[in-house]
């Protein structure tokens, strides 16, 4: 996909052909941070220029990279770096091209930030579903092994790093890191109380730091080219490059990578070619199915993590899903609903009964038989789960339902007055959801 | 038994992780007996749990868990097919209906001659080469009508 870098930073498999090959990635700059900070830096060093540079983590709630990692104490072993490869938010799909194109520079972040941090054994969760790309990851792994990127004594400097990777199975929650490191640990996915957050006691009781793949793919080139080279880009409070996955209803769908806060949402919509259906578009998602829509009237917002959070939005994982007029928002907010009553782990009730609550009332909308009263009744489980939830999920699920509400609820009621419920395809889509794995049918 | 015919992959997988945390390996083990057996028969399940020490209720309730360990047997094809939200808006609806028809059986159904079992699934992280699918784990995407019939084809025959 095109970009307005003159060259990518992250997606470079799109300028530098196999750079997924040891030897081309070594030949376009490949281990040279490695390399610079075993023999050059301490730990605390790497550190320093992470957090200097500004990185946020790019899995969606933007926490500086470089604090993260000096929460971990320095006086206890071992510790554990794991890196966050679940991308299960509809709409992302940016860590997927990473490992399978570039994925030297993952596992070199993956190590810088383990040196960083002093630590010897870094495990990759990658979502299950990841297993074909993951080949292509675990190829590059034996391939910096075998040149002594990894293992024992590497680079003759005594310190020893194993990176392993680790599949999940199909669970949206172990995206939550707490939920991750259970997953891990060989138990049910479901998160744990915080805190003691993970830095201090993460996987098997010990300091861990959890990182996106995009956050860390990040580090190699922040660490060779300094803190100021990668202000460059983005604002003073987002600074750097990001990618963006748009989907949906545009000509050219695709990951984008582009400085933070240089462009607008009308503008990543122009880059990707604008509607695709000839219909104008009505309203974008900006981080998949958790963050509040958007309609067009805000479009003129700034990608970066402060002005999206300006229009009463995120950037989260940024994975932009763009809708056209076609999309009634009652039919929208059914399907997100129905992910998130799918994906809610059980454990806590607020988000096992509200979403399971909430995609009943939708259903009653979408088979004809709804009412005003239903869609207020929406409203009322709505409140049920807003800020009662164990963890950000629950959060999550009611976005489609806050903003779709707020933004849209003349779609709610045009629905209801127009009887629009009840069609052929509605009642094949409700029929389908039977056959999900996992799905306990709603009524 | 998966203890005997996949005994070195075992040692290695069990060696990725610290000597008294070998829990860890429930669900790459679970992976393996569901390459073995086709899914996670009580079988599976005791002889994962008797490998890892632990209880066989405690590996259940981690199958339980995961969509991707099937409980029931599945065809000797699995495809699933992503109808989520930035999938149908590129038309995974009308395709997975096309599926249905193709294959003469609903999402969740297996073909009478136990080849391709046909699913749904959530987001897959494929989007932007929507309608897509997983066969057996492997991404197939940017699909059309035309690329599944063929598609279907070539797995029946096989």
């Amino acid at each position: 996909m095109p970009t307005t870098l003159e060259k990518h930073v992250l997606l470079r498999d799109e300028d530098v052909p196999n750079i997924r090959e040891f030897d081309v990635y070594v030949a376009n700059e490949g281990y040279a941070a490695w390399k610079k900070a075993l023999t050059t830096m301490q730990g605390a060093e790497v550190i320093q220029v992470v957090k200097d540079s500004g990185l946020r983590g790019r899995g969606g709630a933007g926490f500086p990279a470089g604090v993260k990692w000096s929460f971990i104490p320095k006086d206890i072993f071992p510790k554990y770096v794991t890196v966050n490869c679940d991308e299960s938010e509809p709409g992302t799909f940016k860590d997927h091209q990473l490992i399978k194109n570039n994925p030297h520079q993952v596992i070199e972040g993956t190590a810088l930030c383990a040196y960083a941090i002093g630590c010897n054994v870094a495990y990759i969760y990658c979502r299950g579903e990841f297993m074909e790309p993951g080949k292509q990851l675990q190829i590059a792994i034996d391939e910096a092994y075998a040149k002594g990127m990894l293992g024992q004594n590497i680079l003759g400097t005594g310190y020893n790093l194993d990176v392993y990777i680790h599949y999940g199975a199909g669970a949206y929650i172990c995206g939550e890191e707490s939920a991750l490191i259970e997953s891990l640990e060989g138990k049910i996915g479901q998160p744990r109380l915080k805190p003691p957050f993970p830095a201090v006691s993460g996987l098997y009781n010990k300091p861990t730091v959890i990182n996106n793949v995009e956050t860390l793919a990040n580090v190699p080139p922040i660490v060779l080219n300094g803190a100021a080279w990668y202000k460059q880009w983005g604002t003073e409070k987002s600074p750097g490059v990001k990618i963006f996955c748009v989907s949906g209803h545009v000509k050219n769908p695709g990951n984008y990578e582009l400085p933070l806060g240089k462009y607008s949402i009308q503008e990543l919509l122009d880059m990707a070619g604008g509607s695709s259906t000839g219909l104008p578009i009505k309203a974008v998602l900006p981080a998949g199915s958790s963050s509040p829509i958007i309609p067009t009237a805000n479009f003129h917002a700034k990608l970066d993590y402060e002005a999206m959070a300006g229009i009463g939005s995120v950037l989260g994982s940024t994975s932009f899903i763009f809708m056209d007029e076609s999309v009634n928002m009652v039919w929208a907010a059914r399907k997100m609903i129905r992910f998130f009553k799918h994906e809610s782990c059980g454990k806590c009730t607020p988000c096992r009964e509200g979403t399971f609550w909430a995609l009943n009332l939708y259903n009653k909308l979408l088979r004809g038989d709804g009412t005003m009263d239903d869609v207020n009744m929406i409203a009322t489980v709505n409140k049920q789960i807003v800020g009662k939830c164990f963890c950000p999920l629950g959060e999550f699920a009611t976005s489609s339902m806050t903003f779709t509400l707020k933004h849209f609820k003349q779609d709610y009621i045009d629905f209801i007055d127009q009887s629009m419920g009840g069609s052929a395809d509605y009642l094949v889509e409700l029929e389908r959801d039977h056959a999900l794995p996992g799905m306990v049918p709603a009524h | 038994m998966l203890k005997e015919k996949r005994a070195a992959e075992i040692v290695t997988l069990l060696a990725k992780y610290p000597p008294e945390r070998k829990r860890s390996a429930v669900m790459p083990l679970l992976f393996m007996a569901q390459e073995e057996y086709g899914y996670c028969s009580d079988e599976a399940v005791k002889e994962v749990a008797e490998i890892l020490f632990l209880d066989p209720t405690e590996v259940k309730s981690v199958v339980g868990f995961y969509t991707m360990f099937h409980e029931k047997p599945v065809g000797k094809y699995l495809i699933e097919v992503c109808d989520d939200l930035p999938c149908v808006l590129r038309g995974a609806d009308k395709f997975v209906s096309h599926c249905e028809h193709k294959l003469g059986i609903k999402a969740g159904e297996t073909t009478p001659d136990g080849k391709i079992t046909l699913n749904v699934v959530m987001c897959i992280a494929a989007c932007d080469r929507a309608p897509c699918a997983q066969v057996n784990g492997d991404y197939r995407v940017s699909l059309t009508e035309e690329s599944f019939d063929q598609m279907a084809d070539e797995l029946t025959q096989n």
